[in-house]
């Protein structure tokens, strides 16, 4: 058991901190969360500079340890996210470059590294959600192109993304698993109706799409027709892999502020409270010795994510709230205040337990892929 | 960064275990419960929390003397194995899998300091906090045990002595070894939860396909890796603020999972002739070890004060 890193990957974390410290002074302000076009600006402004500095594909090709670098010093240097980029780096672009073809992979490819194209995901929809196999949008062949009928839901980033990576139902008459195939929709086709979602913590982060009749091409599809469930899955386990690594860092880093705050006001004297914040210590730090694990893992199998993503996330995503849910025992009143610091991120925490996989659908996963427990429904 | 067991770690704790089940198996597990040697098999459980207090095996604890299990951490110029903290909580988890009696820890601490502790031929208690276990059974005590009084313990497999005043607390490694052996009972009864969650049919059919069964049988697992990523790094560091975190999350794993394994088992948990309690039983003795679980956090406390989140 080693938590030392080798010459080069100490190299790697110097020469990026170095260039993260004169990189990020330069950055412009942060666009407002209301203003979509100046965030897919902004966030692609980000993903250029880190093309050209040689950081655009670290999500790709990099061994799990330089990406566990990586998100950790970026986070810890309070460097943009990954933002509008994060289905295009990490869904559709991995799902390409494994299962695309040659063509497919040079002409969507370089764009998402270039931070030039921005991706979003059609998947779920108002009748598939933790189901997602069970999926109605239907896509009917005509010659060159599937014609394509139905609605997604939880899209983020519709608005301002250029493709759209879409599951559709291309023959109902097969097992649910096997109907389904994976296309690249262009967001300004005919027959696209964008309408934005309001989240309880009253920003639209996503959207509803409707789909009226699209016309895709049939080249944009990838993987083989009805193969759409399996081109997919390769999808889901980056998503379940290292993704949430990083904010680990991020949540480290609150909870030394909420104990500064907390002495401020004097709630740092209540046993209970700064016992409660104590083993709050406890829990980030071992959340970080997990991915660390969970990267050796990852390491010795090929770069393979396993099912540590679900053990991760199932702990990561309940810790997150129980993190807020101290802020706001350490606020007191001023919880209720949303200008204060934490009020908004509380209530969004509260989708981390649902999205990426419910907290119910991942021990699922783990009673049955781990522990071996029969399947059940 | 290699954060996983090496091929001689493996090997170590492969080792440990094949020691362990050959020369503690289950039979005399509970000849050990039933208070005496040979007592095992059909008469299991007749004597039930009333048997005495157990006797100390000494061959067996001259058979962990030649293994090395007390000498693991001892340099080899001194006679030992000449390994390191990982090796020991690796060894250590074993020994919680296994719910090998005795005073494992305060032996172990021992070696070196007290003569025969390495070898197994002195059995060395200690104290610790309000408690001594293993008392009467001890060759050489440590600490100052003047006025302990024998506790009637309710686990079985450890007597308990209690001393009228806590006396100050024992080395960061002592919380770290004790968060070991409940990082091998939380792993332990996650497995017997899970092999009786496949095998018990209820409604025509295992009764882990329910979810709600299968999901308690899920969150030990989630507790248990959790808790094992936060002991191993613990024992690569040996830091104290990360075995403060090491311990906080295996008492919780060994404590909260024995539970769950108790209710998976329905009313057989509720059993004496079940191994369940045993785990639980125990895991409740070393959460009254030093380090425990106020401890720990006002430790965790004091480092995020200190702006060491």
């Amino acid at each position: 058991m080693d938590l030392s890193y080798t010459p080069e990957e100490e190299e790697f974390r110097a020469r990026l901190r170095d260039w993260l410290a004169t990189t990020l002074p330069g950055l412009p302000p942060k666009p407002s969360p209301d203003d979509w076009p100046g965030r897919r600006a902004y966030d692609l402004g980000w993903q250029r500079r880190l093309h050209d500095a040689g950081y655009a594909d670290v999500h790709w090709d990099a061994s799990p340890t330089l990406r566990l670098i990586f998100l950790e010093e970026t986070e810890q240097a309070g460097a943009p996210y990954v933002g509008a980029n994060f289905v295009g780096l990490l869904h559709a672009g991995p799902t390409i470059a494994a299962e695309g073809t040659p063509e497919q992979r040079e002409r969507w490819l370089p764009p998402i590294l270039r931070g030039e194209e921005v991706w979003c995901q059609g998947f779920s929809e108002p009748e598939a959600g933790s189901d997602l196999a069970a999926l109605r949008t239907r896509a009917r062949r005509d010659g060159d192109t599937y014609v394509v009928t139905g609605s997604k839901i939880w899209t983020s980033h519709a608005e301002v993304a250029d493709w759209c990576e879409l599951l559709v139902r291309t023959d109902p008459h097969a097992p649910k698993h096997r109907g389904i195939t994976w296309l690249a929709m262009p967001m300004d086709a005919p027959g696209i109706t964008v309408r934005p979602l309001r989240t309880l913590a009253g920003s639209a982060e996503f959207a509803e799409v409707f789909l009226d009749e699209v016309c895709v091409p049939v080249e944009n599809r990838v993987g083989d027709e009805n193969d759409g469930w399996r081109v997919t899955m390769v999808t889901l386990s980056f998503e379940r892999g290292t993704a949430f690594a990083g904010e680990v860092v991020a949540c480290r880093r609150v909870l030394a502020e909420l104990a500064v705050e907390a002495r401020k006001n004097g709630r740092w004297d209540d046993p209970a409270l700064r016992r409660r914040l104590g083993r709050l210590g406890a829990e980030f730090r071992a959340l970080w010795r997990l991915a660390q694990w969970n990267v050796s893992a990852a390491e010795a199998s090929g770069g393979v994510p396993g099912t540590g993503g679900s053990v991760f996330k199932l702990r990561y995503s309940h810790a997150r709230q129980e993190l807020y849910d101290a802020a706001a025992e350490v606020l007191g009143a001023d919880c209720l205040d949303l200008d204060r610091p934490w009020t908004l991120d509380r209530l969004s925490s509260l989708s981390y337990t649902i999205a990426a996989g419910t907290s119910q659908i991942q021990h699922t996963i783990v009673a049955e892929r781990i522990l071996g427990l029969p399947k059940g429904r | 960064m290699r954060f996983r067991l090496t091929e001689d770690q493996r090997a170590l704790r492969d080792g440990v275990r094949e020691l362990l089940g050959r020369r503690f198996d289950r039979e005399a597990l509970w000849g050990a419960v039933a208070g005496g040697d040979g007592v095992g098999g059909a008469d299991r459980g007749r004597e039930g929390p009333a048997g005495g207090p157990p006797r100390l095996d000494r061959a067996l604890w001259r058979t962990l003397g030649d293994a090395g299990f007390f000498a693991l951490r001892l340099p080899e110029a001194d006679g030992g194995v000449g390994l390191g903290l990982p090796e020991a909580v690796l060894a250590f988890e074993e020994a919680g899998r296994a719910l090998l009696p005795g005073p494992l820890l305060a032996t172990h601490l021992a070696a070196g300091a007290v003569p025969g502790a390495a070898t197994g031929e002195t059995v060395v208690a200690a104290v610790d906090g309000m408690l001594v276990e293993w008392l009467a059974e001890a060759d050489v005590v440590r600490g100052d045990a003047t006025g302990a009084v024998p506790l009637h313990s309710l686990d079985p497999l450890t007597p308990l002595h209690r001393l009228p005043a806590r006396q100050p607390g024992r080395d960061p490694v002592a919380a770290l070894l004790t968060a070991a052996e409940q990082l091998g009972t939380a792993a332990r009864v996650c497995e017997l939860a899970a092999q009786h969650a496949r095998a018990r049919e209820q409604f025509g059919r295992p009764v882990g396909a329910f979810q709600a069964v299968a999901h308690l049988c899920a969150g030990m697992l989630v507790r248990t890796e959790t808790a094992r990523a936060a002991v191993y790094a613990a024992a690569v560091t040996a830091d104290p603020v990360d075995i403060a975190a090491a311990r906080l999350l295996a008492d919780e794993a060994a404590v909260h999972g024995a539970r769950d394994c108790l209710q998976v088992h329905g009313g057989m948990g509720f059993t004496w002739e079940s191994e369940v309690h045993l785990h639980l039983k125990r895991a409740w003795v070393r959460t009254h070890r030093t380090g425990g679980v106020t401890e720990s956090e006002e430790i965790l406390a004091a480092a995020l004060m200190a702006g060491e989140a």
